[in-house]
């Protein structure tokens, strides 16, 4: 297992569950046992959980596994299935399970300016938090999920926070324009500033950040910044493995690679989905949970096995006390109705259709409609 | 004991929140039983009522993870705790719940609970 997250940790308990009794070997990068990511924008940058509420393994779980933790896996010998770590030490096994995740996009140029932060890792939300307790000015660059969450932990924490998006909505792919447009309106709601369709030249500042320029021009005053442009999937290590590498290590609809012995799951595996008719790369912390199983059952039946249908993509996110829950495929729809509540009450269910048929569904605020309608496309293979 | 609801406004199926402290939920199942524990999943703050019964389990509405609705135990995962069990009393048509004598176990992450609409 390379990779020690929410995807790795999926895959040796179905290597466990599934009856694998041999030796399980699992290599992170981080020095941390397996945690849980999403809280990392919320509950645990407001620092209402603690480190130990983050533990993804429950007390008395043991799987038996040798955790080889704080060292980077820097190639993989496809042919040999052997894995070759920074530290010198080489695994040879009779099965990889590929699973290192993505590492989030950085703003060139910043490097060595203090005061500017992503948000991936435990260590980076740790960083982030200490400086949100110093309060001031934040500027979020890029208003996707992860910025969108930071700015509203920020907001609740008393900062003055503005937001910066390059696209003229931000989260327009993932949720369509019309419903990008009303999720993006909880922004203002609390009076948090949303600048969609803007550009950043650069960060201004010598030794500390101090300002954001903008491509109009403009300078936004800040002391602090976070940049959340999205995350790469971390693979080049796998140059030369003989994987084929697309956006990820390109996959079966099952999570098999080229390599009968090679899986790949969780960011950086870019599966076939059936449904889109290609590869994607889906960055949902259920996909990491959920389809381990599936490629651990192709591993282990060597091939042997039916085809996997994954469910479908699902993701949360909560901001300004506002839960918002999305299933399907929104850009497969011809259209979006509100069929329970209103938006301006923020609380509703929306539904996408093609030509009648449910293909998506968002909730804001509303779990229990939203969890009937997410099984129903479950059922009819969405 | 507690008086939830109406037997005859509990369908099969449905559940039923006590907005009691903590919040504890009755869980009519589909072959007519009745079943309380706990509404609040130990993952992080979402209420079981709003979830999907299947069974003598219920699955979180936010993260899939599913309780046994006759032990509390986990059965899938991301929770890591059980939530406590309660007896349910029928009488003359009145669903009452007799609260479990353990203590409530930790509160899960909080600062996110839902709001009903805006101020």
């Amino acid at each position: 297992m390379v990779g020690a997250s929410l995807a790795g940790l999926s895959a040796a308990r179905a290597l466990r569950s599934r009856g694998f009794d041999g030796r399980l070997i699992v290599i992170g990068d981080e020095p941390h046992r397996p945690y849980d990511r999403p809280p990392l924008s919320k509950e645990f940058l407001a620092g209402t959980a603690s480190e130990a509420d983050l533990a993804l393994e429950h007390d008395d779980e043991d799987l038996a596994a040798e955790w080889v933790l704080g060292t980077r896996a820097t190639g993989l010998d496809g042919r040999a299935r052997t894995v070759r770590l920074a530290d010198g030490r080489e695994f040879r096994a009779d099965g990889v399970v590929v699973a290192t995740g993505a590492a989030a996009r950085t703003l060139p140029g910043t490097e060595g300016l203090d005061g500017v932060h992503v948000l991936r890792t435990l260590d980076d939300a740790l960083a982030l938090r200490a400086e949100l307790a110093l309060g001031g000015r934040l500027v979020v660059i890029g208003a996707g999920f992860v910025g969108a969450e930071v700015a509203s932990t920020a907001y609740t924490l008393g900062l003055d926070v503005t937001l910066v998006e390059a696209a003229p909505v931000p989260l327009a792919g993932p949720l369509g324009e019309a419903m990008a447009r009303v999720v993006a309106e909880l922004h203002a709601d609390h009076g948090v500033r949303l600048l969609c369709g803007t550009g950043v030249r650069g960060l201004t500042g010598r030794g500390r950040v101090q300002g954001v320029r903008l491509a109009d021009g403009r300078t936004l005053p800040a002391d602090t910044v976070v940049v959340g442009i999205g995350a790469r999937p971390c693979v080049e290590w796998l140059a030369g493995s003989g994987l084929a590498l697309g956006d990820g290590v390109t996959c079966g609809s099952d999570g098999r690679t080229g390599i009968p012995e090679v899986a790949a799951v969780g960011d950086c595996a870019e599966w076939y989905d059936p449904y889109a008719g290609g590869h994607r790369r889906i960055e949902h912390w259920t996909g990491a949970l959920e389809r381990p199983d599936l490629a651990v059952a192709a591993l282990l039946a060597g091939g042997a096995s039916l085809p996997a249908v994954p469910r479908p993509p699902y993701f949360w996110s909560d901001q300004y006390g506002v839960r918002l829950q999305f299933a399907g495929h929104a850009d497969a729809a011809d259209g979006v109705t509100v069929e329970e509540g209103a938006l301006a009450d923020r609380s509703f269910l929306a539904v996408y259709r093609r030509a009648g048929a449910p293909v998506a569904v968002l909730g804001m605020n509303r779990p229990k409609p939203f969890t009937r309608m997410r099984r129903q496309l479950a059922a009819v293979g969405i | 004991m507690i008086p939830a609801c109406r037997l005859a406004d509990l369908p099969r199926g449905e559940a039923h929140r006590l907005d009691i402290e903590p919040p504890v939920s009755v869980f009519h199942t589909e072959d007519g039983e009745l079943f309380a524990i706990d509404d609040t999943c130990t993952h992080q703050d979402a209420s079981l009522a709003d979830g999907w019964l299947e069974g003598c389990a219920v699955e979180c509405p936010l993260h899939a993870s599913t309780f046994d609705l006759r032990t509390g135990a986990v059965g899938g995962p991301p929770a890591r705790l059980p939530v406590r069990t309660h007896e349910v009393v029928v009488e003359d048509g009145t669903v009452y719940v007799r609260l479990s004598a353990a203590a409530p176990g930790p509160s899960p992450c909080v600062t996110s609970r839902p709001v009903r609409g805006l101020a």
